[in-house]
C-alpha cells in the first residue's frame, strides 16, 4: 500500500465536498484510516515476531548442536582409543618376542591366554611370516599354515606396518574386525601379528551415550557399510541409505531427511587411524520440541495480539469518523445558522428602511384626513356629512392599519440591531476563516496570515463584523484562480483605529466595475448573487464609525482595507 | 387648554402645517417651525407653552434641539414625534428631559390629552 496515496486519499476524503459523495465520504475515511492503522500497528510487530522467531532458532540450533558434536567426538575417541590399545598390545608382543618365539605354537598359546585375562573381545592371535603363510595360531579356528599373501589386508599391514579390518562376518555368523601389525626382524624378514577381535564392545560404547530411543548411532566405513547394528538405517553389512558430509575430521552436523521421511540431525565423525565413521542421528522434531512449543506460544500470542489491535482500531476509526462527522455537522450547523441570521439582518434592514420611508407619508395621510374630519365635524350645515366622517374614518383606519405593519417591521429589525462587545478581531478572523477553510483547502487556495501581535481589542458587533469579513474573504474566493493565493493581514493603523486588509492575486477588476461594487444589485456572479454583499458590509462597515478601500489592478488582485475605530461610533450607516 | 401657546417642528411641510390648522380647529395657538434653527429662533422670538418634536431632521437633529430648549427654557414642557417606532429614542430623549414620546403617525386626541398633562405638572 502507497502511503502518500493513502494519506491524499484520506485528506481528499475529508474535503470533498459534492453531496453525493457526501454518505461515502466518512465510509473511504473510516477505511482508509483503518487500514492505515492496522498497516502501522501490525507492520513493526510482524517483523519483531520474524526476526525474534530467526534469532532463537538460530540460537536454539547451536545449543543442539554443539552438544550432538560433543558427544559424537567423545564416543569416536573411546572406538579410537579401543583400536589403539589393541594395536599397541600387538605391536608391543610383536617387539618383545622373537620370530622364533613366537612362532612356537605353546609360547603363543600363553601370550594368548595372558592376553585374553588382560583385554577383554580377543578372539584369537596368530603369527605371519613375510611370505603370508600363518605359522603359529592361538584361538578356536585352525588356520595353522593358512596362506594370506594374496590378501589385500596382508599387503598393507607390510607397507603400513599395522591395519584395522572393516567388520566381516567371521565363522561363527558374528561380526568380528582383525587387527594386524608388522615388525621387520633384524634379519630383514617381517613378522606380522594378527587378532580377530569380537565387536560386542563397539555396543557397549554406543550404549554408554545414552541415546533416547528416537536417536540412533553406529559406524559405519568409507564405502557407508553400516559396521555395528542401526536401530533404523539397517543391520551389520548392510549399505546405509544415509549421505554424509566428507573430508574433515572434526564431527559435522547436518540436516537431511531419511528415507522414512523423519527431518534428522547427522553428526558425522571419521576416524582418524581407520577407515570408520561414527554417526550420530536425532530426529529434528525431538530436539526441536522446546522450540515448537515456543513457537506455538507466540503465534498464539501473536494471532492474539492481532485481533486485539483489529478490534481497538476498529473501535477507535469508528469513534474517530463520528466524531469529525459530528465535528463537521456542527460546523455545518452553525454556518447555516450564521447565514441564517445573516439573511434575517438583510430583510431587517431592508424592512427598516422601507418602513420608515412609508411612516412619513402615511403620518401626512394621517393628519389630510384628520383635518378633513375635523372640517366636516365642525361644519353643521356639511351636506353628506356621515357619509364623509365614515369615508375620513375608514382612511384613518388604514393608516393605523399600515403604521401597524410598519411598526411591527421596524421592531422585527430591531431585533437585528447592533450589540457591542469587546472583541479580538484576529480571533474573530480566523473564527471567519473556519467556515471557508474546507473549500480554499479543497482548491489548493493558499491563505497566508499576517496578524498583528498585541492587536487592541476593539469594541464592535461580532456578528456584523463576522458578516463584513465573510462577504470579503468569500469575494476574493470567488476572485482567484485554484491555487491562488489570498493573504489577510491586520495591524494597528493609529492609537483609536486598527485596519484588516484583504489581498487576492485574482482577476482584479476595471475602473468601471470598481466604481459600482458597492452599490446595491450590483453583481458581477450573474445568478450566484445577489448583489447585497458588499452593500451591506459598506454599510455595516460605515455603521461602526470605520471605512474601507478598495485598490484593484486587472489580472494582478484586489486589495480590500477596513478600517475600524477601537470604539464603534454607531452612526445612521445604511 | 385655550389659546395654549404650541410650537411644532418637524421637517416636513405636509405634516407639520396640517397638524397645526387641526390644533387651531380645536382653539389653540400652533405654529410650525420647519427646521431645528427656526425653532430656537421662535422660540427665542415668542417662546411657546408647549414645543411637539420630531427626532429625525436634517441638520440640527431633534435631540441637539431638545438639549438647546430644556438648557434655554428648562420650564417648557416637549414632547418627541418618533418615526422609527423605536421606544430607546423615546427613553432616551425622556433622559433628555423631554416629558413623553409618540409615535407617528399621530391619533391626535392622544396628543392633546399628552399636552394637558404635560402643562399640569408644567405650571
Amino acid at each position: 500500500m502507497n502511503f502518500k496515496n493513502l494519506w491524499a486519499g484520506l485528506t481528499k476524503s475529508l474535503l470533498h465536498e459534492s453531496d453525493h459523495e457526501a454518505t461515502n465520504r466518512y465510509r473511504i475515511l473510516r477505511r482508509n484510516i483503518f487500514i492505515l492503522m492496522i498497516l502501522i500497528t501490525i507492520m513493526p510487530l510482524i517483523i519483531m515476531a520474524v526476526i525474534y522467531q530467526h534469532e532463537y532458532h538460530s540460537s536454539i540450533k547451536k545449543e543442539i548442536v554443539i552438544p550432538m558434536q560433543t558427544l559424537t567426538h567423545k564416543a569416536k575417541h573411546s572406538f579410537e582409543l579401543f583400536f589403539e590399545e589393541r594395536l599397541s598390545v600387538i605391536r608391543f608382543i610383536a617387539a618383545s618376542y622373537s620370530f622364533e618365539e613366537l612362532s612356537d605354537q605353546k609360547t603363543l598359546n600363553r601370550i594368548f591366554k595372558a592376553l585374553m585375562d588382560e583385554y577383554c573381545c580377543l578372539i584369537d592371535l596368530g603369527l605371519i611370516n613375510k611370505k603370508g603363510i600363518q605359522l603359529s595360531y592361538a584361538g578356536p579356528y585352525d588356520f595353522l599354515g593358512k596362506d594370506y599373501s594374496e590378501q589385500k589386508w596382508f599387503q598393507e599391514v607390510v607397507v603400513k606396518g599395522n591395519y584395522i579390518s572393516n567388520v566381516f562376518m567371521g565363522y561363527r555368523k558374528f561380526p568380528h574386525v582383525a587387527v594386524a601389525a608388522a615388525r621387520r626382524t633384524e634379519d630383514g624378514s617381517a613378522l606380522i601379528l594378527r587378532t580377530t577381535l569380537d565387536t560386542s564392545r563397539f555396543d557397549d560404547i554406543i550404549a554408554s551415550m545414552g541415546l533416547n530411543p528416537e536417536s540412533d548411532a553406529f559406524l559405519i566405513n568409507r564405502s557407508g557399510i553400516i559396521q555395528t547394528s542401526s536401530r533404523f538405517y539397517g543391520e551389520i553389512l548392510d549399505h546405509c541409505p544415509l549421505s554424509f558430509p566428507r573430508g574433515n575430521y572434526e564431527p559435522i552436523v547436518s540436516e537431511v531427511r531419511d528415507p522414512q521421511g523423519r527431518d534428522i540431525l547427522i553428526a558425522f565423525a571419521p576416524f582418524s587411524t581407520s577407515d570408520y565413521a561414527l554417526v550420530l542421528v536425532k530426529p529434528k522434531s525431538d530436539v526441536l520440541h522446546t522450540w515448537h512449543t515456543l513457537r506455538s506460544k507466540m503465534l498464539f500470542i501473536f494471532i492474539s495480539s492481532v485481533v486485539l489491535i483489529i478490534l481497538v482500531v476498529f473501535k477507535l476509526t469508528d469513534t474517530l469518523v463520528k466524531r469529525v462527522k459530528e465535528a463537521d455537522e456542527k460546523r455545518e450547523l452553525t454556518y447555516r445558522e450564521f447565514q441564517h441570521t445573516h439573511k434575517l439582518s438583510s430583510i431587517g434592514r431592508l424592512a427598516a428602511g422601507v418602513a420608515h420611508e412609508i411612516n412619513n407619508p402615511m403620518a401626512i395621510i394621517n393628519e389630510k384626513a384628520g383635518l378633513m374630519k375635523d372640517l366636516v365635524a365642525y361644519d353643521s350645515n356639511f351636506q353628506n356629512k356621515e357619509k364623509f366622517l365614515g369615508l375620513t374614518d375608514s382612511i384613518l383606519k388604514s393608516v393605523e392599519r399600515c403604521s401597524a405593519i410598519t411598526h411591527r417591521l421596524l421592531g422585527f429589525a430591531r431585533r437585528m440591531e447592533i450589540q457591542l462587545v469587546e472583541l479580538d478581531l484576529n480571533e474573530l478572523i480566523q473564527e471567519t476563516l473556519s467556515f471557508l477553510e474546507k473549500e480554499a483547502l479543497y482548491r489548493n487556495i493558499e491563505l497566508i496570515l499576517h496578524l498583528a501581535d498585541n492587536l487592541p481589542r476593539i469594541s464592535s458587533d461580532r456578528g456584523q463584523m463576522q458578516q463584513v469579513f465573510l462577504n470579503i474573504i468569500n469575494n476574493a474566493l470567488a476572485a482567484v484562480e485554484d491555487e491562488g493565493q489570498i493573504v489577510i493581514t491586520s495591524w494597528e493603523e493609529d492609537s483609536d483605529t486598527v485596519g484588516v486588509s484583504i489581498q487576492d492575486n485574482g482577476s482584479g477588476m476595471s475602473e468601471e466595475i470598481l466604481k459600482s461594487i458597492f452599490d446595491p444589485f450590483f453583481s458581477t456572479k450573474q445568478e450566484n448573487g445577489t448583489g447585497l454583499g458588499l452593500a451591506i458590509t459598506y454599510g455595516i462597515v460605515k455603521k461602526m464609525g470605520g471605512d474601507i478601500k478598495v485598490k484593484s489592478k486587472q489580472r494582478e488582485g484586489t486589495i480590500f482595507s477596513v478600517y475600524l475605530p477601537q470604539k464603534a461610533k454607531i452612526g445612521p450607516g445604511e | 387648554m385655550e389659546n395654549l401657546k404650541i410650537l411644532l417642528v418637524d421637517d416636513e411641510e405636509e405634516f407639520v402645517t396640517t397638524l397645526a390648522e387641526r390644533l387651531e380647529l380645536r382653539g389653540l395657538q400652533a405654529r410650525a417651525a420647519l427646521n431645528g434653527e427656526d425653532a430656537l429662533h421662535m422660540i427665542e422670538a415668542d417662546t411657546p407653552q408647549i414645543v411637539i418634536l420630531d427626532v429625525m431632521m436634517p441638520g440640527l437633529g431633534g435631540f441637539e434641539v431638545l438639549r438647546r430648549i430644556k438648557a434655554q427654557h428648562p420650564q417648557i414642557p416637549v414632547i418627541l414625534l418618533t418615526g422609527r417606532g423605536s421606544e430607546k429614542e423615546g427613553v432616551k430623549g425622556m433622559e433628555l428631559g423631554a416629558f413623553d414620546y409618540l409615535m407617528k403617525p399621530l391619533d391626535i386626541e392622544e396628543l392633546i390629552k399628552k399636552m394637558q398633562e404635560a402643562i399640569k405638572s408644567h405650571p
